[in-house]
């Protein structure tokens, strides 16, 4: 076997898999991140709270109904979105019209509560979810298990398909259209407040979407987005806030550049990030995607 | 003589604390083409946006087919077929042209077809995959009242689809205009520029520090100029 700079191509590409993991779970949760930005101007800091409601609601399905990984995938997201939605149109509609940092307070302050009652009804040691799909290719570089394949593939449709329904479908061109100048879409006849309430439902609905995925990989339990969702931030700042491709792309590159560092520098794998993060912010403070408004 | 279509009374409206109309009163009948003229911050625009309802609060009366429009939502105003073009003209620039031109929804039967836009304005079907905000300013202002000709709507609030443009354009707009009433819609035009109003309305609102303080008809305007220049201050 061939050897990269003292590196056995195992670990390397072990690594690498386990960087394009990472990156399509920051690409889905900071491109629901993305969207309820550039719709509600608000920070959706609850993400991670409602990534781990997925995973729980996926778990509660099939512990209490016996619902199936595959019908969880469909069924979760919903009822985590609808919660979202219920969300938006208690609390935060109503200060749309204020600071930045009112909504950064409320969602913030609405995750630890959620994360908290999780905790407090379920524990914080985690519980496995089956993995649906066991077993796995040996690609003769490395083994490749089918489930985590899977989930980078599963992880690119989701993304591409939120891209094409945002930039190339006529919701989508309501949605971009409001996200500019609520007040002319809405002077044309449109419900812009359900619009957002709808949006900020997708958001949800995709962060939701990522934790039913993460379940078979991760343990599911209450702290599970803690972590996740302060590198998802720092994804969406370095794609640049509102960038729908800017996450994508983001997303998927820091996974990789994250699992690369695991290879060459490991003590600094978690870090390494938050050091792109300020480059980037030092280069091209609107973000590489960004645009300066 | 054609119904009223339009009937504004006693309308005032503030932008936050400062209080901009103090009582408007006018009215459109169905087919007309009105402007409503008058300097700087007499409260032409805002007199438009709170009859689109845009403004946050207004008192009085709008009426429009003879309902009352003051307790509704800007989204339910121009569902009952009344339409906007902003000053500012509101091009938005993550839409190319056709998107742009096909944003506001059909909330009645009876407008144009996208084919007999494209034919009023070929201009922008040679640009249809262009971002909207790359046009020019005299396309960007045609694009801008193309697309409320689809909705069906029967009133339009025209707000200065003249300023900054190139004399030629300004022709044309004005051609464009005329076209428009001969098909039947209800214009509501605001306007600077006199000359240009003259040539295309059927009546004139002069409109001072919020209130509308006379009305010229056309035919009136030429006996009426030295009264219209002093309002208007040219």
């Amino acid at each position: 076997m061939f050897e990269l700079l003292g590196i056995p191509p195992q670990a390397l590409f072990g690594q690498l898999l386990l960087g394009l993991i990472n990156g399509a779970f920051y690409a889905m949760l900071s491109l629901g991140l993305a969207v309820i930005f550039g719709m509600l101007n608000v920070i959706n800091f609850t993400h991670g709270a409602q990534y781990m409601m997925g995973a729980f609601a996926a778990w509660l399905l099939l512990g209490i109904l016996d619902v199936p990984f595959w019908a969880s995938l469909v069924i979760a997201p919903i009822i985590v979105g609808l919660f979202g939605i219920v969300l938006e149109k208690l609390l935060l509609k109503r200060i749309y019209h204020l600071d930045h940092l009112y909504g950064f307070l409320l969602t913030f302050g609405l995750a630890l509560v959620i994360e908290g009652l999780f905790q407090w009804k379920w524990g914080s040691s985690g519980a496995p979810y089956p993995n649906p799909i066991p077993g796995g290719f040996n690609l003769g570089f490395m083994f490749l298990p089918t489930y985590r394949g899977f989930v980078v593939l599963a992880a690119l449709v989701i993304c591409l398909a939120t891209w094409y329904g945002i930039e190339r479908t006529k919701l989508g061109a309501y949605l971009r259209a409001a996200t500019e100048n609520p007040t002319l879409v809405r002077a044309f006849g449109i419900n812009v407040p359900r619009l957002i309430t709808l949006t900020y439902g997708l958001g949800v609905g995709l962060a939701a979407l990522a934790g039913v995925l993460a379940a078979p990989i991760q343990q599911v339990s209450a702290l599970m987005g803690v972590n996740l969702v302060l590198v998802v931030f720092a994804v969406v700042v370095i794609g640049g806030m509102g960038s729908i491709m800017g996450s994508i792309v983001t997303g998927f590159g820091l996974g990789l550049i994250e699992g690369l560092t695991k290879v060459f520098y490991p003590p600094a794998s978690n870090t390494v990030i938050f050091v792109v993060m300020a480059l980037v912010l030092l280069i091209k403070p609107a973000g590489l995607f960004g645009q300066t408004k | 003589m054609a119904e009223t279509l339009l009937k504004v009374a006693g309308l005032q409206a503030w932008y936050g604390e400062s209080h901009i109309l103090h009582g408007v009163d006018f009215e459109i009948r169905r087919g007309e083409l009105v402007t409503l003229l008058g300097r700087n911050g007499a409260g032409k625009t805002t007199t438009l946006r709170s009859i689109m309802g845009i403004l946050g609060k207004r008192t009085g009366s709008i009426a429009f087919e003879g309902r009352e429009t003051t307790g509704m939502t800007s989204d339910h105003i121009a569902r009952l077929g009344i339409a906007y073009c902003p000053e500012e003209r509101g091009i938005f620039s993550s839409l190319n042209v056709d998107e742009n031109l096909r944003l506001p929804p059909v909330v009645k039967p009876g407008g144009l077809s996208i084919e007999e836009i494209y034919k009023l304005f070929p201009n922008l079907l040679e640009r249809r995959y262009s971002q909207g905000t790359k046009l020019s300013g005299g396309e960007q202002q045609m694009l801008a009242i193309g697309r409320i000709l689809r909705t069906g709507a029967t009133l339009l609030l025209l707000d200065e689809p003249t300023e900054g443009l190139a004399p030629v354009i300004v022709q044309r707009i004005g051609e464009i205009i005329r076209q428009l009433k001969s098909r039947g819609f209800t214009i509501l035009l605001v306007e600077q520029n006199f000359h240009f109003a003259a040539t295309v309305a059927d009546r004139h609102y002069v409109m001072e520090d919020g209130r509308v303080i006379d009305t010229v008809a056309s035919s009136d305007v030429q006996q009426s100029i030295g009264k219209l220049q002093s309002y208007l201050g040219v």
